[in-house]
């Protein structure tokens, strides 16, 4: 096959290219975690190794409540997001073709699409007439606002597992005396725990990083880490910042690889 | 006893419509091994799903024992089926699989565990009851469908070519198997297959399908000796057409002229009602014997001669210019005696071949 296609990785200066977009993608990454652990407190110069920049960061305050509240977000709206996500893969694949399907697809895949600082301005001012109309300002505004974001990643490998699942087992499910509820039960949810299990954690993954849509939505000291951190940048950047950052992709890292595997697994 | 009305199902609208099922009426009996026999896409299976409720019909109706079986979804209907893919529940072991239907029905515990232990015996399973469905063989797995869809005691077993992934002497044994559970436990199976030999093996009654509808329903001797058309002559079993002038019609038994001149009696469908004309006869090559130039019904000249251990084909190139063949069973002392480029006869006695229908 190799002899006669045309073989990109043949080409001249492919090697290069491939090259420069590793070390463009990953040298910053390398370099934030490496200076995390700077004894100094510049996030240039090297002074040695050092743990301070973490314990500092475990003692800040600040840094406490943002990460709890970022976490009890993550989790609420991960929770909310999967079940509703559960509920249209299956209306989009288990049931018979009707009218409207494709445009509730696209309705469902619509925060992939509209340019996130469209949706932050618009919710901005959607849940100003609320706070005015009610008075509440708790943090649900935010968790309903990383819910909706959240379906479409939770709703994606949920309904690519549904459909890549063999229908007969359902019909096995019917045939022997399966109500529809128990087929679902029994047969249908075994199999799709993993899917279920990655949605949940892609979405949860996607919570914590939101930085846009959190800074328009948030309450006065409402900030999650990622928006604690933007505000620091304001003033002096130390390691500190480095250190959070580096727990924030030791999670991610983990959640996405959890992902892959989840979704990869019981084929 | 299924009866079934007039069935009609169409896939599809307006132009692209297709007629999977046309006006199809049959009744099964009770405690019956029926197939239904077809190639592929002939409605066999569409006709099974709207039994086992997964097809709802264009129109027509099905009842067991009486009971509309329409209006049912599938989960309430005394049904079971064996699907081709066996289905089985990759999350549960094999003993799960065989008490789900069980369960579903809420039967008390030690019911299902002792119906589940005597199915597992029935399949010769029982070593294997705690292993996932995932590490047993092909032929296992088909066991195990087989007694999931049997434990509830179902009025109706449907199987869905249940047989079309095993090896050929696996299969031979499972249709030895599926006949003897069927006479064991007295359920009616309706089993479809697209293989002839494995209908002819197993059932009662076959009905052969083709294009939707059913060209007809018999005993698997009745399907082989008197097939009554072209297309279920030709899709079972291997059959000589000659075309023949129809004289009369005597005693159910139709005076036909060969070509050639020769005159014989054929067998008549039921129902023949002509008289006269150009007409097709089938013959079976095991139906034919050769003789001797002179002594038979049409004459020829053996242009290939093919052994296959059991027997021995003659390919007869026919004065009339059609292609015969003759198939003779080989004995143990007999030396081949006939070559090719040898002048027969081809003898086919009378009453033997049948007339087919247009």
């Amino acid at each position: 096959m190799s002899e006669r296609g045309f073989d990109i990785r043949r080409q001249t200066g492919f090697n290069t290219i491939a090259v420069f977009c590793f070390v463009m993608l990953y040298l910053p990454i390398i370099l934030l975690v490496v200076y995390s652990f700077n004894a100094g407190t510049s996030i240039a110069i090297w002074e040695g190794f050092s743990w301070r920049w973490y314990v500092s960061a475990w003692d800040n305050e600040k840094v406490q409540a943002a990460t709890f509240r970022s976490l009890i977000i993550a989790c609420a709206a991960s929770m909310i997001a999967t079940s509703a996500a559960v509920l249209a893969a299956l209306a989009t694949t288990r049931t018979r073709p009707w009218r409207g399907q494709m445009l509730v697809f696209a309705l469902v895949n619509q925060p992939l699409m509209v340019p996130e600082i469209v949706t932050a301005v618009a919710l901005l001012i959607f849940f100003a007439i609320i706070k005015v109309a009610t008075g509440y300002t708790g943090l649900w505004y935010l968790i309903v606002a990383h819910a909706a974001f959240c379906i479409p990643f939770a709703y994606m490998p949920i309904r690519a597992r549904l459909q890549g699942m063999d229908l007969s087992l359902e019909q096995a499910g019917a045939d022997l005396y399966g109500t529809p509820f128990k087929v679902f039960c029994r047969v249908t949810l075994p199999q799709l725990w993993p899917a279920i299990l990655a949605g949940s954690m892609l979405s949860f993954v996607i919570s914590l990083d939101d930085v846009v849509i959190t800074e328009f939505v948030k309450s006065a000291g409402q900030d999650t880490l990622p928006t604690y951190m933007l505000g620091q940048l304001r003033r002096v950047i130390t390691p500190e910042i480095n250190a959070i950052s580096t727990v924030l992709l030791a999670i991610s890292i983990l959640m996405v690889s959890g992902f892959f595997l989840l979704s990869r697994s019981k084929k | 006893m299924i009866q079934i009305d007039n069935i009609t199902k169409i896939f599809g609208t307006g132009a692209e419509s297709v007629a999977a099922l046309d006006d199809v009426s049959v009744t099964i009996n009770s405690n019956e091994f029926f197939t239904l026999l077809g190639p592929s896409g002939c409605g066999k299976t569409t006709l099974l799903r709207v039994i086992a409720g997964f097809i709802a019909p264009t129109g027509g109706q099905v009842s067991l024992d009486g009971e509309d079986l329409l209006s049912k979804p599938p989960y309430t209907r005394p049904v079971n089926t064996v699907f081709q893919s066996y289905a089985l529940f990759p999350h549960l072991t094999v003993r799960q699989n065989i008490a789900f239907g069980l369960e579903m029905l809420g039967r008390p515990k030690t019911e299902v565990s002792s119906t589940v232990d005597e199915m597992l015996s029935l399949v010769q399973m029982t070593q294997m009851a705690d292993r996932k469905t995932s590490e047993i063989s092909g032929g296992q797995q088909q066991r195990v469908a087989l007694a999931r869809a049997l434990a509830p005691r179902p009025k109706v077993l449907l199987l869905d070519e249940p047989l079309s992934a095993l090896d050929f002497k696996l299969r031979k044994e499972m249709q030895l198997e599926l006949k003897r559970l069927q006479s064991e436990t007295g359920i009616t199976f309706v089993f479809v297959t697209h293989d002839q030999a494995e209908a002819l093996t197993m059932s009662d009654r076959i009905a052969v399908m083709s294009a939707g509808t059913i060209r007809q329903i018999g005993n698997p001797r009745d399907i082989y000796d008197h097939p009554a058309e072209r297309f279920v002559a030709d899709f079972i079993g291997d059959t000589n057409f000659l075309e023949a002038e129809l004289l009369s019609i005597e005693d159910d038994m139709a005076r036909i002229r060969l070509a050639g001149g020769a005159e014989t009696f054929a067998r008549t469908v039921e129902g023949e009602s002509r008289d006269s004309g150009a007409v097709t006869i089938a013959t079976r090559p095991e139906h034919a014997t050769l003789a001797a130039s002179g002594e038979g019904l049409l004459s020829g000249t053996i242009c290939e001669v093919v052994y296959l251990g059991t027997d021995t084909h003659y390919h007869v190139d026919l004065d009339c210019g059609a292609r015969f063949v003759v198939r003779s069973q080989n004995q143990p002392d007999q030396a081949q005696d006939r070559k090719a480029g040898e002048q027969v006869d081809v003898v086919i006695a009378s009453g033997i071949g049948q007339v087919l229908r247009d």
